[in-house]
């Protein structure tokens, strides 16, 4: 399969480079899923003890927090391309997507705090 | 004069050109449906499911009071219901997802395994969501 074109598309190539991030955050994700959340479900915490145990590992609190940084950044990619798509008017989208990022921007740290807050 | 029979038509041109949208879900191809879902289920995600999962976490570890709580809210069926609306947007989510880099490596892009691998997508996101729902109830 060929995909020419007379001249290189103008442009610095930002769109290549989210698309490829939305991809390996889709995989470190299904890492995750794939052999995190079994492991949990293995470990079964039927109690609160238990469940603060799992994530006294530190594996286990450190794929959560690779797999809650994948997420987020995913949902920025994800979510901006959405307001790209349906929010046309200038200042509106800025504003939407400003609000976005700053939302994104808290879960990161919250996330932190969840994980080693205590 | 040609340019001004040119001017012309472009004025002519300018009126608001007819637009067709089709919004009915049944009259669309599997992989229309499946687009939309992922596009639907993605702004699920973002909210209001990840916040709701980042704070189910945080409470949960936070206090054994907390735990307790989350383990009450999910005894009740209309949660685990919730859940299970849950389940399959993450599922769906996962598995169109999956499809996407299946097509990014040019396997099954034509018409008839596109329609295929769209069905299997949904297959797989109502079998994924019934596994949960056994396992919640």
């Amino acid at each position: 399969m060929t995909h020419g074109y007379a001249k290189d598309p103008v442009g610095a190539h930002y769109g290549t480079g989210n698309w490829l991030v939305q991809r390996i955050t889709a995989l470190v994700m299904a890492a995750y899923i794939a052999i995190a959340v079994p492991y949990a479900l293995w470990r079964a915490p039927a109690s609160h003890a238990q469940w603060k145990a799992l994530f006294a590992g530190g594996f286990f609190r450190l794929a959560t927090m690779l797999f809650l940084a994948s997420l987020i950044w995913h949902a920025w990619i994800g979510m901006r391309d959405i307001l790209i798509d349906y929010v046309h008017h200038y200042a509106m989208r800025l504003a939407t997507q400003a609000a976005v990022a700053i939302v994104l921007a808290f879960y990161v740290a919250w996330s932190f705090s969840i994980l080693w807050g205590r | 004069m040609i340019a001004d029979k040119e001017i012309k038509n472009m004025s002519a041109a300018t009126k608001p050109r007819p637009k067709y949208y089709e919004f009915n879900l049944a009259h669309m191809w599997p992989p229309a449906v499946l687009s939309i879902f992922h596009r639907v289920s993605g702004a699920l995600l973002f909210f209001p499911l990840l916040p709701l999962a980042l704070w189910i976490l945080q409470s949960s570890l936070g206090s054994e009071e907390g735990w307790a709580r989350w383990r009450d809210v999910f005894a009740s069926p209309l949660a685990k219901i919730l859940a299970l609306g849950a389940t399959w947007c993450l599922a769906h989510h996962f598995f169109a997802g999956i499809r996407y880099l299946v097509l990014d490596m040019h396997f099954f892009t034509g018409k008839a395994a596109a329609r295929a691998t769209a069905l299997a997508v949904f297959a797989l996101g109502a079998i994924a969501t019934l596994v949960v729902a056994g396992l919640l109830w």
